[in-house]
């Protein structure tokens, strides 16, 4: 069940440039799963639009977000302080599947914004009963350069791989260099990250036939699946409006690589 | 005080209240059932369909405008077959009437739907000549007042409920466009739809939307839409429904006492979802603290100052 609310900023601070660290303390926090997103609003009447936010972290009765000012309404958001109150729907979409990583050798590949997500999703699985837990679990995660946000809190978790654009921390290159550099081998990958790294891991996933499970992005309207906005084009035909398109924020926006054209 | 009577009548549908939604921003309501009792509202007005799937247009297909969005969703619909089995099988568990919006690129594909639609559950029929974002039908016939009267009548000739004409903003005299579907003999009119409109972006100097263009929706828009509102009353005698960036309650009687019978709610559903019952709520109150004991007694009320 969605839920529309005010919430209470717990803290905030300025964790790289431009990224953002934020805590809400929200009713519907023990209803949300890793992958799963929440819609965000700015109390500026100009800018209207709910802008949907990946969830970093589920606490009892609290969600983190890490976030990139993109624009001004993440600008908004980012000024708020500790105390003051904004306006969240959530939880929205569907998150990562963890029942396909029991047993497996499992990757939580994350670039750029799309790392936030990764990290409770690996805390999620390492929580998960002995049965249910992957075999081996670590992270690749790519930045454009040092700014390194949220690389302490991964490492918590598991062991991390790091790629960055400009070769100033870690591989110089791709997340998919920073895999071959460690010859790192899965039978799952769960990820989060801009399409053209998608689509590299797709190639890679579909050549040594690798469960992967991508997280997308688009612009987003309502974010419940009823303005039709969002839709990413899907292989098979889609179940609501029987043509070949889902739904970001409702059908995913986490899909497996083969149900949707990278 | 009784309490004051909220019910509107538009071509003898009876609503509970004035409050509908805005065809494309709802869904067939399931989505926004989580949010609202739909048997609050005064009725739903569902998605575009047509007689077969549409796809729509290339993503994005939205993006955000100074107080108001840019859309270009192109009508994606699953085709009139799935909506009669799926969505108007989920609407009929409401006591609320259902508003079906028809597309089509073509006179024979609307009438394909609006013959599917014969023996449903749709109360009424919304004809969409006014979607900004496809190529063929739609605007095309909404800009021409003889092809809204032509039209129009056409629709009427074969349609069992009645007939709901959605005119389009994006015209240079909406009095003519309001008597051109009263003429071809709709049973009442709906507007705005969105006006056409555009972005780009200046850091990698493209449009924001892959259609280029895009329809104009949200509080931007609502002086104008409430100008046209007010013009097209004065202009027919057909019930008017008055949408375009309606948000409150506050809003929806401005439409009202500018002459429109029923209002609609779009845009706002996005950032208030329960924006359709607030309004309603809204609604009733203003009746109650002004003591006036029926709604109707508000419509087309604005005097001169």
């Amino acid at each position: 069940m969605k839920v529309k609310e005010r919430a209470k900023v717990l803290q905030q601070s300025c964790i790289a440039a431009d990224i953002y660290d934020m805590t809400l303390a929200v009713s519907f926090a023990g209803d949300c799963v890793p992958g799963q997103f929440v819609s965000l609003m700015t109390e500026d009447g100009s800018r209207l639009m709910p802008r949907p936010i990946s969830i970093c972290g589920i606490e009892k009765d609290a969600i983190r977000l890490v976030y990139r000012v993109a624009g001004s309404g993440t600008a908004d958001f980012s000024a708020l302080k500790a105390g003051d109150e904004i306006t969240v729907i959530g939880p929205m979409g569907n998150g990562f599947p963890l029942d396909v990583c029991a047993g497996k050798r499992v990757l939580l590949i994350g670039g750029g914004i799309g790392i936030p997500p990764m990290l409770e999703t690996g805390r999620t699985l390492q929580g998960l009963p002995e049965d249910e837990k992957p075999a081996s679990l670590a992270y690749v995660v790519g930045y454009r350069t040092d700014d390194k946000y949220l690389y302490n809190d991964l490492c918590a978790v598991a062991p991390v791989y790091v790629s960055t654009d400009d070769g100033s921390f870690g591989v110089h290159g791709t997340v998919v260099d920073a895999m071959k550099a460690a010859g790192l081998e899965a039978d799952v990958i769960l990820s989060c990250g801009p399409k053209p790294m998608l689509r590299a891991l797709k190639a890679v996933a579909d050549e040594q036939g690798i469960d992967l499970w991508v997280s997308m992005e688009e612009k987003m309207a309502c974010g419940i699946g009823a303005c039709l906005a969002c839709v990413c084009q899907s292989t098979e035909v889609d179940h609501h409006s029987h043509v070949h398109n889902k739904r970001v924020c409702k059908d995913g926006p986490v899909f497996n690589s083969k149900e949707v054209v990278l | 005080m009784m309490r004051p009577s909220t019910k509107v009548t538009i071509a003898g549908v009876e609503l509970k209240n004035p409050v509908m939604t805005c065809s494309g921003t709802f869904g067939s309501g399931e989505e926004y059932s989580e949010f609202v009792d739909l048997n609050r509202l005064g009725a739903v007005v569902t998605k575009g369909v047509a007689d077969v799937p549409w796809t729509g247009n290339p993503t994005p297909r939205i993006c955000e405008t100074a107080s108001g969005m840019l859309n270009a969703i192109g009508l994606q619909n699953p085709g009139v077959d799935v909506f009669v089995e799926r969505d108007l099988a989920f609407l009929r568990q409401f006591e609320t009437p259902v508003v079906v919006n028809v597309c089509g690129h073509s006179e024979e594909e609307y009438l394909r739907v609006v013959d599917r639609l014969a023996d449903t559950d749709a109360a009424l029929l919304e004809i969409n000549i006014s979607c900004p974002n496809v190529r063929e039908g739609g605007l095309a016939f909404g800009q021409d007042p003889k092809m809204v009267e032509h039209i129009t009548k056409v629709v009427k000739a074969h349609a069992k409920q009645p007939v709901i004409m959605k005119l389009s903003p994006n015209v240079t005299d909406i009095a003519e466009m309001a008597r051109a579907a009263e003429n071809g003999g709709a049973d009442a009119i709906s507007l705005i739809n969105t006006l056409m409109g555009m972005r780009i972006d200046i850091k990698k100097r493209t449009f924001m939307l892959a259609n280029r263009t895009g329809g104009l929706s949200g509080p931007a828009v609502k002086p104008v839409a409430l100008r046209m509102v007010y013009q097209a009353a004065q202009a027919v005698s057909v019930p008017i429904i008055g949408m375009g960036g309606i948000a409150t309650a506050e809003d929806a009687l401005e439409f009202i006492l500018a002459g429109a019978t029923a209002v609609a709610i779009g845009t706002a559903n996005f950032f208030e979802p329960c924006s359709t019952v607030k309004v309603a709520e809204g609604i009733e109150q203003y009746l109650i603290d002004n003591n006036i004991p029926d709604i109707r007694e508000l419509i087309g009320a604005v005097r001169d100052i």
